[in-house]
């Protein structure tokens, strides 16, 4: 069976274990890591083999020498497929990479079938399209919560790879990483269940509201693009068209009209509710719970709840 | 500076979207706009032709009717244009695209290339580095702050855990995100010069690319089938009467979020 390429970023991220688990599918898993990655978490979800490129010259410079390490190893190796994560990065690999290759590639995909078929979510969650790379192998990129990842033991044999990059990938230099992140809650694209607030959380410190319901379920906390551009929360946790994509088990709203480049961004969730005091809010048509009313009155009230519960 | 704007003309993302017959994405009967994110790349080249001197070029590649938006483009205040249509261009895939706005950008010898962080249609956000790829310059992409001093780039790059500063010389290509700056709205001079301002047709011909590298034929990957997915129907709604938030758990509970 041919060898399928997962491509680990650094660590082993929820969208990593779900590659693996569709790579099954489709050959015997390698996984490549970029960096540092916990390795027995890997061959838990069925790596046999795991490909490690590190050192300075992959870590310092942007982008450039991992999708040169991934095309010496796609010539070496001749796997049936590559899998990345459909994460900017994810998808910036996969760009070069395909252009190195001249080869075709799919982002932003849900499913791939054994004959390496893709399905692809567009148009902002409204359409379903199946796809399939037509000019050598394919390189797909998996969004974030598509599918649940299921281990299957295997015991990996780790392989360093030798890492020489040329000066023409060498071009952009990272200088620092900054993180801005707060707390332990889960990666809002990957988290299982998402808080999200509006305009109508009304302002920064009002947010705290919303952190406190995602801490009790366990959630990330996101916001809408008025609440972003009002200052009240951080434009990386935005959600929405020009914002994250996320897939949840549970999408809360509140305080959040449901505009048409918000729902973009979360209507491929399993089960959504909203908290609107406006009982005509465009949220409403798609809420499969909503609750009519004042969100400084009901939310600290579910959030007591909870804590009684617990 | 020798700046050149990618500007990409996309489906409207407030109305439907669909694709035609052939599984390209419907774009004769769409209603269509810049794409978002390229109005900021604008915003940000303009304001470093103020700062530094220079000139702005908008390139396109799209379908005749693409002009409407050059022209919108133009009204905020770029010099010029340059219009990459094609008939054989219908249905190109990202890879193809690249390799055909890498040969625009070849003839226009630019020290900064900027790009939007993503389009609206395809959400692909790959097109930044292919271009860098091809042309084997610096890319610096997802850019929420940029800083030109001289020939050096620093940018901040916007990441899910907070953001990379990252620095390269020119040229190189940069892509933006919309935390970068406010769009200016056009004038109505800026309206009128926009008429005026040249626009620079290209065709497949004219950059050496053969036609059957590009669109349908030269795709390199293909739509097998498209359905447009179900949409979601409303579930309960309650007002609250006093116990809103409390029902609301009790809903979570049953569900076994709680
Ligand atoms: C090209 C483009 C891209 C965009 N991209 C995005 C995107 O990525 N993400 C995004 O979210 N938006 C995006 N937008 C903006 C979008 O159109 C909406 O303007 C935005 O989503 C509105 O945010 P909101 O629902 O928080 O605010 P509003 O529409 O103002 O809604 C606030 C809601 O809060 C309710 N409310 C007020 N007070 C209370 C209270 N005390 N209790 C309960 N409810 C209350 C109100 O009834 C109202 O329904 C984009 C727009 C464009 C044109
Ligand atoms: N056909 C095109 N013409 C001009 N610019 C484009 C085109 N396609 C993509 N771009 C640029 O590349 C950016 C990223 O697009 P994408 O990779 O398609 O998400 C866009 O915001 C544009 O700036």
């Amino acid at each position: 069976m041919a060898e399928v390429l997962v491509v680990v970023e650094s660590g082993v991220k929820k969208v990593t274990l779900e590659m693996l688990t569709l790579a099954r599918g489709l050959g015997e898993v390698s996984a490549v890591v970029f960096g540092e990655a916990d390795h027995d978490k890997l061959g838990e979800y069925g790596a046999s083999k795991i490909y490690v490129a590190s050192g300075d010259d992959v870590d310092g410079y942007l982008v450039a020498p991992k999708a040169s390490v991934l095309a010496s190893l796609v010539r070496e190796k001749s796997p049936a497929a590559v899998l990345l994560a459909s994460t900017q990065e994810g998808k910036e690999i996969a760009g070069r990479l395909a252009v190195k290759l001249d080869n075709g590639l799919l982002t932003d995909a849900v499913d791939v079938a054994a004959d390496g078929t893709a399905t692809q979510v567009v148009f902002a969650g409204s359409g379903i399209v199946k796809s399939k790379v037509t000019r050598g192998l394919p390189i797909v990129t998996i969004r974030p919560n598509s599918t649940t990842p299921s281990a299957q033991a295997a015991a990996p044999a780790v392989e360093q790879l030798t890492v020489t990059v040329a000066d023409s990938d060498k071009l952009t230099k990272v200088v620092e990483r900054v993180t801005e992140q707060k707390g332990s809650r889960p990666e809002l694209t990957e988290a299982g269940i998402v808080v999200s607030g509006g305009r109508g959380v009304g302002n920064a410190d009002n947010f705290k509201l919303v952190e406190e319901l995602a801490d009790l379920l366990g959630g990330a906390v996101g916001a809408s693009r008025a609440a972003v551009d009002s200052g009240y929360y951080p434009h990386q946790f935005q959600v929405g068209q020009t914002g994250k994509t996320v897939s949840p088990q549970l999408y809360v709203a509140l305080g959040i009209s449901g505009a048409i480049q918000h729902r973009a961004g979360m209507q491929t969730s399993k089960t959504i509710v909203a908290v609107n005091k406006d009982a005509e809010a465009p949220i409403f048509e798609l809420a499969d719970y909503g609750v009519v009313g004042d969100l400084f009155k009901v939310v600290p009230q579910a959030a007591d709840e909870i804590r009684k519960r617990k | 500076m020798n700046i050149v704007v990618l500007v990409k003309q996309v489906p409207d993302s407030g109305a439907e979207r669909t694709l035609s017959a052939d599984n390209t994405v419907e774009r004769a009967s769409a209603s269509n706009v810049i794409n978002e994110m390229d109005e900021y790349a604008i915003e940000e080249a303009l304001k470093i032709k103020e700062a530094h001197g220079g000139e702005v070029t908008v390139l396109t590649m799209g379908p005749a009717g693409a002009t409407e938006s050059i022209r919108k483009a133009l009204s905020m205040g770029p010099d010029k244009a340059v219009h990459v249509s094609d008939d054989a261009l219908h249905g190109s895939c990202a890879v193809a695209t690249s390799k055909v706005l890498a040969e625009a950008l070849k003839t226009l010898n630019a020290d900064l290339i900027i790009a939007g962080a993503e389009s609206t249609d395809g959400r692909v956000q790959v097109m930044p580095h292919m271009l860098a790829e091809r042309l084997g310059i610096a890319a610096l992409t997802g850019a929420r702050k940029l800083t030109v001093d001289g020939t050096q780039l620093t940018a901040e790059r916007q990441t899910d855990e907070g953001y990379e500063v990252v620095t390269a010389s020119t040229p190189a290509v940069v892509s933006v995100w919309d935390t970068i700056n406010e769009p200016r709205y056009p004038s109505f001079k800026g309206i009128m010069a926009a008429k005026k301002k040249p626009v620079q047709a290209l065709s497949l011909a004219d950059l050496g690319v053969a036609p059957d590298e590009v669109g349908t034929a030269g795709a390199t990957s293909q739509v097998l089938e498209f359905a447009p997915r179900p949409p979601r129907s409303a579930g309960t709604k309650v007002t609250d009467e006093g116990d809103g938030g409390t029902q609301l758990v009790a809903y979570l509970a049953t569900e076994k979020f709680v």
